[in-house]
């Protein structure tokens, strides 16, 4: 007998798609220009999209990283914007020339690839949008270069305008000519941060002061000193106690803590500025591939969540690949744009021979992150929100208490009834965030997590005695940016085969007689047919 | 196969799965003083019990009536909040998708539950979110929806409250049999020695239940949801219609999921799924649904892999041998029905028989005579062995 598939699955639906590309790249930073010069040299057709510029209303919610309404009001000019973006891309015009199909302004809000659990797609496609379009993109290979994005640090006054990541604000300023704040205290001194300050420097801003909850400094003593030289201050062992201000901050007053992140004796520091930029991690922008069902692994070396990846840059999924900062962020990679390049080279690439010589990642990430949380979210008390989107406090978190809008009474001193349980009681001294996610909602809201993320996992990490690593951040689900319904459903237009056999459950109408009119034997050549009928 | 040290002493019940099934039967028996630990390879709801539309308006099954009796009563049972809201609409298109749709209307007048048929206008002014499409739509006074999530944690939480146990991250990886019974649960953990076992593993019950040489025809399938960012309430969220099912939740968000699954291989159980571009075409039918929602943005979408038998109806039944086993899977349709399954695959286990339901339509006999290529028949899978 034939085989006829189910009419109400989707075998045998095609995915339509809008175009199509050798090779699609994702993100135009130097990995991201350097893989789709490599494919075009190799004589592919590649188009490379870049999200930039960004739209005010986007970038007012903290997406795709935390802008923290540093921004002027030039970035409501858009071509101006793409202007200044297309200015900032030193490699766009070799890309153009070589043949590269760029596009600015698109934004990629999902990768899907064939696996055990999905097996209507042929290869691997993309999702597309810019303001005002959606749709599908096939490739034989898809390589993202994502780059980085800011992790958050709750303290008091976070949520004030000009609190920001400071890849934002160097985003701003060097991309856009669009960062508000002019007087700057950075949070963090790792390499990546102080580079970034750097730029933020050379670019005009005053950087008054770099903080570091630990005791020295742990970026290179020539980047503090190039810094100090235009008067930037480094203090030590200090930690954010408060941001002050109205809706916009006009200081910080950082407080003296000791190791444990415990405060300690001295005089608080109260510096008045009016940007505070957070620079205490760089994460690497692995969004894309996780939703795409990319393996990914904890990699301390490469900045903490990143792709598993072969030595051409691939991930466990066929097709798509990984380049530049989402692949992994260590110091001497920030330091040398070539190490990137080199990544979207590989990445790009299908010449034999081509994986070349790798640089060991000298990265470091865990204790550090932990130690700004120590000293500045765990103890916080019951009003700081870590979770800005879903309101939701340290405390919270910790004690997994249903979120408010339930209504639960909140008692101070006793748990009430359906408040009793602790992370403890969740997975031993295991506490997932997914879990922790799905019972406090920290993590669920609009800005999808990312400025919460990182620091959950530390939290949990703190609350069960685990290093950072033991912790998994909270899953990441596509689309990767908020897409309104009315702009999805422009992806893909339902046929009316689809029409007609699109059903609300599994199309079975067996499962659906009831009790007392189904027969006593069941077999599927007697089975009633594929009529239409409406499940629950 | 060498034992470890066993994770726990032993229990009088082992139950296999830690979604809605097992916690709740886990429940209700660690209630009434049993002994019981429930194990799961992931976490607690990881599988559909946390992937679904939160309903809790099965009017077809024959534990409907103990459906209703229970949910409102839930959240004090419990100790916890399941965020459980009675009453369900559906909404209609078209003339074709009310006609459909009254099929549950019937049902539920058939036992007892009354049902109101909206106009245009009335449905309009129930649901303001729907808009100028709707042809008509049902209002259910029975039903309702709650948070799969906070439920399936409040069963292991409540369970735990009563002396059970929960195995997170346990797998099971055989079974020790002595005299046609199972005598003991092998996991990778270790051996739990017992006097009974539930199996409620979801889409693993086949392979798991092959072990013992029991036969429980299925076929994993992939669904999936969509979540936007929270609206303001509607007097009632659960709302359907359009060839969707979900809900508004209590934060706000609209929860949809519905259109066409994919049929899977077994290797697919094990991973985690991920979501597909249907998502845009669910998009497209929610928009629909909630015209005056159009606006509003995905923040999420996800997928999950669930079972189905052959007739997409529940199994919950003590096969003759191994004489200990009760096999139960809710064949899809699982969440809403979970407090009064628990309760039945209690009274299974410790009498002998559900006194409150009929569950005869539920045994593994009516599967004597199904095809060996019973899955190739039915489009399911190409391969003609099933």
């Amino acid at each position: 007998m034939s085989f006829r598939p189910d009419p109400k699955s989707i075998a045998g639906t095609n995915l339509p798609v809008a175009e199509r590309a050798e090779v699609l790249v994702i993100g135009g930073g130097p990995a991201g220009m350097a893989a789709a010069m490599q494919a075009a040299s190799e004589g592919r057709s590649v188009i490379l999209v870049d999200e930039n510029p960004i739209g005010l209303e986007t970038m007012a919610e903290n997406l795709p990283l935390h802008f923290g309404s540093g921004m002027t009001g030039a970035v409501r000019n858009r071509n101006a914007m793409l202007e200044a973006v297309a200015g900032a891309m030193p490699a766009l015009e070799d890309c153009l020339a070589a043949g590269v199909d760029v596009r600015l302004g698109t934004a990629c809000w999902g990768i899907y690839a064939p696996g055990p659990d999905i097996g209507w797609l042929a290869g691997p496609v993309a999702g597309l949008m810019d303001g005002a379009r959606s749709w599908m993109i096939g490739a034989e290979r898809i390589v993202v270069a994502a780059g980085q994005r800011d992790m958050g640090l709750a303290f008091p006054g976070w949520e004030k305008d000009g609190v920001m990541g400071i890849l934002a604000a160097e985003r701003l300023a060097v991309f856009y000519g669009a960062l508000q704040p002019r007087r700057l205290v950075v949070l963090g001194t790792g390499t990546e941060t102080l580079q970034s300050a750097l730029a933020l420097q050379a670019a005009g801003a005053t950087i008054l002061a770099v903080v570091e909850v630990g005791q020295a400094p742990l970026g290179a003593p020539a980047m503090l000193t190039a810094l100090a030289a235009k008067g930037t201050r480094l203090i030590s062992g200090h930690a954010p106690k408060q941001a002050e201000g109205g809706a916009a901050v006009e200081a910080l007053v950082l407080r003296p803590v000791d190791d444990d992140g415990h405060g300690q004796g001295g005089a608080d520091i109260r510096i008045a500025c009016d940007g505070v930029l957070l620079g205490v991690g760089q994460v690497p922008v692995v969004e894309l591939l996780d939703a795409a069902g990319c393996r990914m692994v904890f990699d301390p070396a490469r900045g903490g969540i990143v792709p598993e990846l072969d030595a051409r840059q691939g991930t466990s999924k066929p097709g798509i690949y990984a380049a530049g900062n989402c692949a992994g962020i260590w110091p001497a990679k920030t330091l040398d744009t070539a190490i990137a390049r080199g990544e979207g080279q590989r990445a790009a690439s299908a010449l034999p021979g081509a994986a070349g010589e790798h640089s060991p990642p000298d990265g470091q990430v865990g204790e550090d992150r932990l130690a700004w949380v120590r000293a500045t979210v765990l103890d916080a008390g019951d009003s700081l929100h870590v979770c800005q989107c879903e309101e939701v406090t340290a405390r919270e978190i910790l004690e997994l208490r249903p979120p408010r809008y339930l209504g639960v009474d909140q008692l101070a001193d006793g748990l009430p009834q359906s408040n009793r349980r602790d992370l403890r009681s969740l997975l031993g001294d295991h506490p997932h965030p997914d879990q922790v996610k799905r019972l406090t909602r920290a993590g669920m809201g609009p800005c999808q997590g990312r400025r919460c993320r990182e620091q959950v996992a530390a939290l949990l990490a703190l609350a069960s005695d685990l290093p950072y690593g033991a912790i998994r951040p909270a899953s990441h689900r596509a689309p990767v940016r908020p897409m309104p319904l009315r702009l999805a459903a422009l992806t893909n237009v339902e046929t009316d085969a689809m029409a007609r056999h699109w059903d609300t459950w599994f199309g079975m109408p067996a499962q659906y007689v009831p009790f007392w009119s189904v027969p006593a034997r069941y077999t599927a050549a007697t089975r009633s047919g594929d009529t239409e009928g409406a499940s629950e | 196969m060498t034992e470890m040290d066993a994770p726990v002493s032993g229990a009088d019940v082992v139950v296999i799965g830690a979604g809605a099934t097992g916690l709740s039967t886990g429940w209700w028996l660690a209630q009434s003083g049993v002994n019981v630990v429930v194990i799961d390879s992931g976490l607690v709801g990881w599988g559909a019990s946390g992937r679904n539309g939160g309903g809790c308006s099965h009017h077809f099954s024959p534990l409907f009536v103990e459906e209703q009796r229970l949910w409102p009563q839930m959240d004090e049972l419990l100790g916890y909040p399941t965020e459980f809201c009675p009453k369900r609409v559906r909404l209609a298109f078209d003339e074709r998708q009310l006609e459909l749709y009254g099929a549950a209307v019937r049902n539920a007048a058939h036992q007892g539950f009354s049902s109101t048929l909206l106009d245009a206008k009335q449905a309009q002014e129930l649901v303001p979110l729907a808009g100028d499409g709707v042809v008509g739509g049902y209002f259910y006074d029975f039903g309702g929806h709650a948070n799969p999530h906070r439920t399936v944690q409040a069963y292991a939480w409540a369970m735990q409250d009563h002396g059970g146990r929960v195995l997170q991250e346990t797998k099971v990886t055989g079974f020790r049999q002595q005299g046609g019974r199972i005598a003991a649960v092998i996991t990778d953990h270790g051996a739990i020695d017992c006097d009974q076992v539930v199996l409620a593993a979801g889409p693993s019950t086949q392979r798991l239940a092959a072990m013992v040489g029991v036969s429980v025809p299925m076929v994993p399938a992939r669904a999936e949801m969509l979540v936007t960012e929270p609206l303001p309430l509607m007097p009632i969220g659960g709302v359907d219609g359009n060839g969707l099912y979900g809900r508004q939740t209590l934060r706000g968000n609209l929860a949809y999921g519905g259109g066409p699954h994919e049929w899977l291989e077994d290797e697919a159980v094990s991973t985690t799924p991920s979501s597909t571009p249907l998502m845009s075409y669910m998009a497209g039918r929610l928009a629909q649904l909630f015209p005056r929602a159009a606006h509003a943005r995905i923040i999420r979408s996800w997928a999950g892999v669930i079972e189905n038998t052959p007739d997409g109806r529940p199994v919950i039944d003590r096969p003759a041998e191994p004489g200990n086993l009760t096999v139960a899977t809710l064949s899809s349709i699982g969440f809403g029905l979970s407090p009064a399954t628990g309760r039945a695959i209690a009274q299974i286990v410790t009498e002998g028989r559900c006194d409150f339901a009929d569950l005869s339509s539920f045994s593994l006999a009516r599967f004597a005579d199904l095809e060996p290529d019973w899955a190739h028949i039915q489009g399911w899978r190409e391969a003609a062995q099933a």
